[in-house]
């Protein structure tokens, strides 16, 4: 590959080098530093200001796990994090297979409903929701929350896939109608497993949200056995506000998980995010 | 001759779209209720006095928006909001595209810089935020400084700089809008670099075979070729940057501070601190509907680059 901006320079390449190695740290650092801060006593973290600590107290984490509630707290992510992109793979993989190759009356209204929610940010939507959540009794309930958290990620979702759906061939799927599988059949055994690099997408991107939550977390859900890592965090700092060694243990249980998945599959992860990103925006421009 | 069709009703083709109808019915059922519904509720409760629990609320038609125009606590708290989107566009962007520019070739590592710039975007803004507000601790034991930054800044011979970042007015907004950057540049760097990939190489030749420098490639062949990438990386800079406030919530604490308020913790506290649910959904409604101005207007701007 011919290099545009020439970097046969020795000197050129050194400080290009250096630029990215720099920036990379900066990205690392607060890390490294979180997890240090993690393995200090409460007397060591304020008096000690090396990044290897002398002795690591690794007991922190199990303080963290069990008296600060952080084991609970996980669990219930784990829980809210697998129902909910459970539910939007079925329910938009659904919605997207019809809008892709069925006949329905008003098809193109309602896909136009979900595509328009994508475009228009909706700040403040949380205040009616609760107020709605409040007259419906789903306050502090697990399945208020993952109802919420499944509409947050489904026109994503919808979208993804039909784009999906609408560039994979049909052939199989008429072979297996004229074999007689109803549709419902059709969709479950021949589309839903030839869109796998697209079901990855959509669960790669709406783990990440639910995960990362916050707001509606904290909106909906007081009850302390019901919240979910992003709210523990909150509701621990807000109580133990100088307990920094376990907060750091807290931090690192809530980013860990994430960032181990994140090393092991990143190429996977990186397209998923970013083609979920950018879905909304990139349908529009092409659109005009 | 034409033949003037009538669709007559048939039982067959009912019995097909209704079952074609049903593959849709969950996502709209859900879509319905918790989008739908308090979309319209938004601006419904928005003409209303009502502090969210007792059953009765009064309608006021326009004074939440009256009083809203008179609220010099909101506007500001706009202002902010836009003082952390320049600074993620001009400062978050152009490093985003510094680095693409510079992982545009063949270069040692260049996976691994990929990986690295793009953890900070996975991370929540909880994590981000908490372990931030540690780095930038301001408290003091026997003389020492705790948090990390003070006592480097102390260390270094920069003892005149050292302060309480996060409570002082003139600097936490800026700080909040640097962490935002960091955990925000890696999302630019991505797709600009995505973009950076598919500008045909023999461009690039042609340019050369000219004889154009550097610069002029960037200029001439580089931008103009990187426009519509660049365009939506702004668009989600601006509507992202805009609604960030999970991010200060988790740096400056829960009990907000003026000079830190951004119109979502406006929103956030007219309705939870101060009982104001017909005013927090008139603050959601004009807010919205700026952010739907500003893309609209950028979208515009970005049609007509490319018809020229």
């Amino acid at each position: 590959m011919w290099d545009p901006y020439k970097t046969k320079n020795s000197l050129k390449s050194i400080v290009i080098h250096a630029f990215l190695t720099a920036v990379a740290l900066t990205c690392l650092f607060p890390l490294l530093w979180m997890i240090r801060s993690a393995l200090m006593s409460n007397e060591t973290i304020f008096a000690d200001q090396s990044l290897i600590p002398a002795e690591f107290k690794i007991s922190n984490f199990y303080y963290a796990w069990t008296e600060g509630n952080f084991g609970g707290y996980f669990l219930n992510s784990v829980i809210y994090t697998t129902s909910v992109v459970l539910g939007i793979v079925v329910v938009a993989s659904l919605a997207a297979y019809a809008f892709s190759r069925l006949e329905f009356p008003g098809k193109n209204f309602f896909f136009y409903l979900f595509f328009g929610a994508m475009l228009i940010p909706l700040p403040g939507s949380f205040v009616p929701l609760y107020v709605l959540m409040n007259k419906l009794g789903l306050v502090n309930t697990r399945i208020g929350y993952i109802l919420c958290m499944i509409n947050v990620g489904l026109s994503v979702s919808i979208i993804l896939l039909k784009v999906f759906f609408d560039k994979m061939p049909p052939d199989l799927e008429n072979v297996a109608r004229i074999d007689g599988c109803s549709k419902i059949g059709v969709w479950w055994h021949v589309a839903l497993p030839l869109a796998r690099p697209a079901i990855a997408v959509v669960v790669i991107y709406n783990s990440l949200n639910v995960w990362n939550e916050y707001i509606l977390a904290t909106l909906l859900l007081n009850d302390k056995s019901l919240m979910p890592l992003q709210r523990g965090l909150m509701v621990f700092q807000g109580t133990h506000s100088v307990d920094y060694p376990l907060l750091m243990a807290g931090l690192t249980i809530t980013a860990a998980p994430i960032i181990l998945v994140y090393l092991l599959m990143q190429k996977h992860i990186i397209k998923g995010l970013s083609e979920g990103a950018v879905v909304g925006e990139t349908a529009f421009l092409k659109s005009h | 001759m034409h033949t003037l069709k009538i669709k007559r009703f048939s039982w067959p083709a009912f019995k097909d779209h209704f079952g074609n109808f049903i593959f849709i019915v969950p996502a709209l059922a859900i879509f319905s209720v918790f989008y739908i519904y308090p979309f319209f509720e938004i601006f419904n409760l928005s003409l209303y006095e009502w502090n969210g629990i007792t059953p009765y609320r009064e309608f006021i038609g326009f004074a939440n928006f009256g009083e809203l125009m008179q609220d010099k606590v909101w506007w500001a708290s706009i202002w902010h909001a836009a003082f952390i989107t320049l600074i993620a566009l001009t400062f978050q962007n152009a490093l985003a595209f510094a680095l693409a520019l510079a992982c545009d070739r063949q270069i040692r590592m260049k996976k691994f810089y990929r990986v690295i710039f793009f953890i900070p975007p996975i991370l929540s803004e909880i994590v981000v935020g908490l372990v931030w507000q540690w780095l930038l601790y301001a408290g003091m034991q026997d003389g020492q400084h705790i948090g990390l930054f003070n006592y480097f800044l102390n260390k270094i011979g920069l003892p005149h700089l050292v302060h309480n970042w996060l409570s002082d007015p003139q600097t936490a907004l800026t700080c909040i809008a640097v962490v935002h950057s960091w955990k925000g540049f890696g999302w630019g760097f991505l797709l600009l670099l995505a973009g950076l990939q598919t500008i045909d190489q023999q461009l690039y030749e042609a340019a050369k075979v000219d004889g154009a420098g550097p610069w002029n490639v960037l200029v001439h062949i580089t931008i103009p070729m990187l426009l519509p990438v660049i365009v939506v990386v702004m668009i989600l800079t601006i509507l992202g940057s805009m609604q960030v406030f999970v991010l200060i919530l988790s740096m400056v604490g829960q009990g907000l501070v003026y000079h830190t308020e951004v119109p979502v913790t406006r929103i956030l506290s007219s309705m939870t601190r101060t009982n104001q649910f017909g005013y927090a959904c008139a603050q959601g409604v004009v807010f919205g509907m700026i952010l739907v101005a500003a893309s609209y207007v950028l979208r515009q701007i970005s049609n007509r680059m490319k018809q020229e």
